[in-house]
């Protein structure tokens, strides 16, 4: 198992990548509040990232509504927590399946009518804003005016309950991510992931080699789904707030597909590389124009979509690809 | 989206509110619809899907919101000049910037342009502020009486501009040469080339011609709506909805989109919530992509 998971992979990339986690496993001591929660939020966008991935990046499918899937997590979890007490793990039990149940459903519709390309990124983003004006109307959950889940001060972290200091959340989401990134490792190497290759690549072609598209572009969709449910999960938890303006907001979805297009669309390093590099970039800028002491709304983001411009001008592949010759690692392009 | 007036709500409304409700949605859905076309020529002639429609328009909107505000200039008179603003602002994104990428993956395309989109927003977030501005003009209130039906004389004056500008719009592309050498391009790139078209020219032209729609669009809904920078991404969904509707790439499509979102919009804002008016439009949109994929005017596999 492990040797296939390392199978073709360089030992400096090795030895690189255990230098990486173990960085990022010492990185609480080092570092101060502020810089944690940046930490905790390149994570994040690590894990949606590497999620997103699994249906852009491998299968091809381009969806613009992952908003739903974290939202869907988010307040499935927190409604059991607030109404019935029932904890996060627990309520990932309801949240995964119920995700993965929506991105079946919309993947049904889709694929059984022949929608593609183009029009299926739109199905997307109209499944999403359906859900988002929904979830305002819904007043279990308090509908348009928010849901928000008991704040205390917490004596000790209980990681049962998800309730604690930034560092719990910190190595829960650090634990995400390196199983979310072992995860995709196994399927792209798996059956099923060459498969979705296939699919990507050429789907007629794929359709005609035997493979059964319809079927593997559904796990794909799934998959992708019931993962980035988790990071719903923890998104309300660590905020403990949720309004269906934010939680299922066009731009929400579009900040998780930055992080896998900038770093380098279907490979494994992209999410994580792109979530350094746009979230220090971010930060980067907030502390610049708070050191000149310009203090306008917006000027952060407009630096922010110029560099993001340049990004995509310069390097069209993604950092990675580019990053990985520099680097001369022998990672097969899955 | 919407008007900015309150209506009685209740079981006992009226017929006759439902007729006003209906011919205000039918009026601004032509607006809406004018705003769509631009995507869809966008759309049908350079395979770009433009994300920053909606910012574009928003930049219009602001463009007329100054203008009046500064000099007093009526935004149905403006709206020739600042069409020709936008027509050079897209011109000039397309020539320097878009073109690049047409040969390029379509994700590409879409960053390329969410890039824009977010400078967009957020140039104008820094120049404007977050508040909402509009535009006070004198017959804001005015409304024509047409046997039981009122008419709102604002929305009135949009719609007959965007026919008018929609109709000049489709007389371009049937009549003129230009016209004609772009619908060539969109037919058949490749035979475009061959027959000598300079294709990046008439790409360049039609981005241009697009964004003008949207200015277009833009300085006519300032009498419609209030604008934020943040509308932006709203109108740039709503557009693709009408797009999508009436067919992705057809001109009467999007014009036609248009109008059925706006109807639709109105009569939900009524029956049901304005704030769930949206979730019809989106409604609509599911039904057409599942049962007529290629939108209610659009030819199939195109």
């Amino acid at each position: 198992m492990i040797a296939r998971l390392i199978e073709g992979v360089s030992r400096r990339a090795l030895i690189l990548i255990a230098v990486f986690v173990a960085a990022l496993a010492i990185a609480p001591v080092f570092v101060g509040d502020y810089l944690l929660t940046v930490l905790i939020l390149i994570l994040y966008f690590s894990y949606t990232g590497q999620a997103w991935n699994i249906m852009m990046g491998f299968s091809g499918l381009l969806s613009l509504g992952h908003a739903l899937y974290v939202g869907l997590g988010a307040y499935t979890a927190a409604a059991l927590y607030v109404h019935f007490g029932i904890g996060p793990w627990i309520g990932l039990l309801a949240a995964v399946p119920l995700a993965m149940a929506c991105g079946a459903f919309m993947a049904f519709l889709a694929f059984r009518f022949r929608v593609a390309g183009v029009y299926f990124a739109i199905l997307t983003i109209a499944f999403a804003e359906f859900a988002r004006i929904g979830f305002d109307h819904f007043g279990w959950v308090g509908g348009s005016g928010g849901f928000f889940l008991p704040v205390a001060q917490y004596a000790q972290n209980d990681l049962w309950r998800l309730r604690g200091a930034p560092v719990m959340f910190y190595y829960v989401m650090l634990a995400a991510t390196v199983l979310a990134f072992l995860c995709c490792r196994i399927l792209l190497k798996s059956r099923m992931g060459y498969f979705w290759l296939a699919i990507r690549e050429d789907e007629q072609a794929a359709r005609a080699a035997g493979i059964d598209t319809f079927r593997y572009k559904m796990y794909a969709v799934m998959i992708s789904a019931g993962m980035t449910a988790f990071a719903g999960v923890f998104y309300a938890f660590f905020y403990n707030n949720l309004f269906p303006e934010q939680a299922f907001n066009i731009l929400r979805s579009i900040e998780l597909i930055l992080a896998p297009m900038v770093g380098g669309l279907g490979t494994l390093f992209g999410p994580i590389i792109g979530a350094f590099l746009l979230e220090g970039l971010a930060e980067g800028l907030r502390n610049l124009l708070e050191y000149f002491g310009i203090d306008i709304p917006g000027t952060k983001q407009l630096f922010f979509g110029a560099v993001l411009l340049l990004v995509v001008v310069a390097l069209p592949e993604g950092v990675w690809p580019w990053l990985m010759r520099r680097l001369g690692f022998v990672e097969r392009k899955p | 989206m919407g008007g900015r007036r309150v209506l009685p709500k209740g079981p006992s409304v009226p017929v006759e509110t439902y007729l006003n409700v209906a011919t205000g949605g039918i009026l601004t859905g032509l607006v809406y619809g004018l705003m769509a076309l631009g995507l869809s020529v966008i759309f049908g002639v350079v395979r770009v899907v433009n994300f920053a429609h909606g910012e574009m328009m928003t930049i219009a909107m602001y463009i007329a919101v100054v203008l009046f505000a500064a000099f007093g200039l009526d935004p149905l008179i403006m709206l020739v000049p600042i069409a020709a603003l936008m027509f050079a602002l897209g011109y000039l994104l397309q020539r320097g910037v878009i073109n690049s990428f047409i040969t390029r993956p379509e994700y590409t395309q879409f960053l390329l342009l969410i890039a824009v989109a977010i400078i967009v927003v957020n140039g104008l977030l820094i120049v404007f502020g977050p508040d909402a501005r509009n535009v006070q003009t004198s017959y804001a209130f005015d409304s024509f009486q047409i046997g039981k039906l009122i008419v709102d004389a604002n929305k009135l004056y949009a719609a007959l501009a965007a026919i008018v500008v929609a109709g000049t719009l489709l007389g371009f592309f049937r009549f003129t040469r230009i016209g004609t050498a772009i619908r060539a391009c969109a037919d058949n790139y490749t035979g475009a080339q061959v027959v000598g078209l300079d294709v990046n020219q008439l790409y360049a032209l039609t981005f241009g011609l697009g964004s003008a729609c949207v200015g277009a669009a833009g300085s006519m809904l300032v009498l419609i709506i209030d604008v934020t920078p943040q509308v932006g991404p709203v109108y740039t969904l709503l557009a693709f909805v009408i797009v999508i509707t009436g067919g992705l790439g057809s001109m009467p499509g999007a014009l036609l989109g248009g109008v059925l979102i706006g109807l639709t919009e109105a009569l939900a804002g009524l029956l049901f919530s304005p704030s769930a008016k949206s979730m019809f439009a989106f409604g609509i949109l599911v039904l057409v992509l599942l049962f007529r994929p290629q939108g209610i005017m659009g030819k199939r596999g195109a």
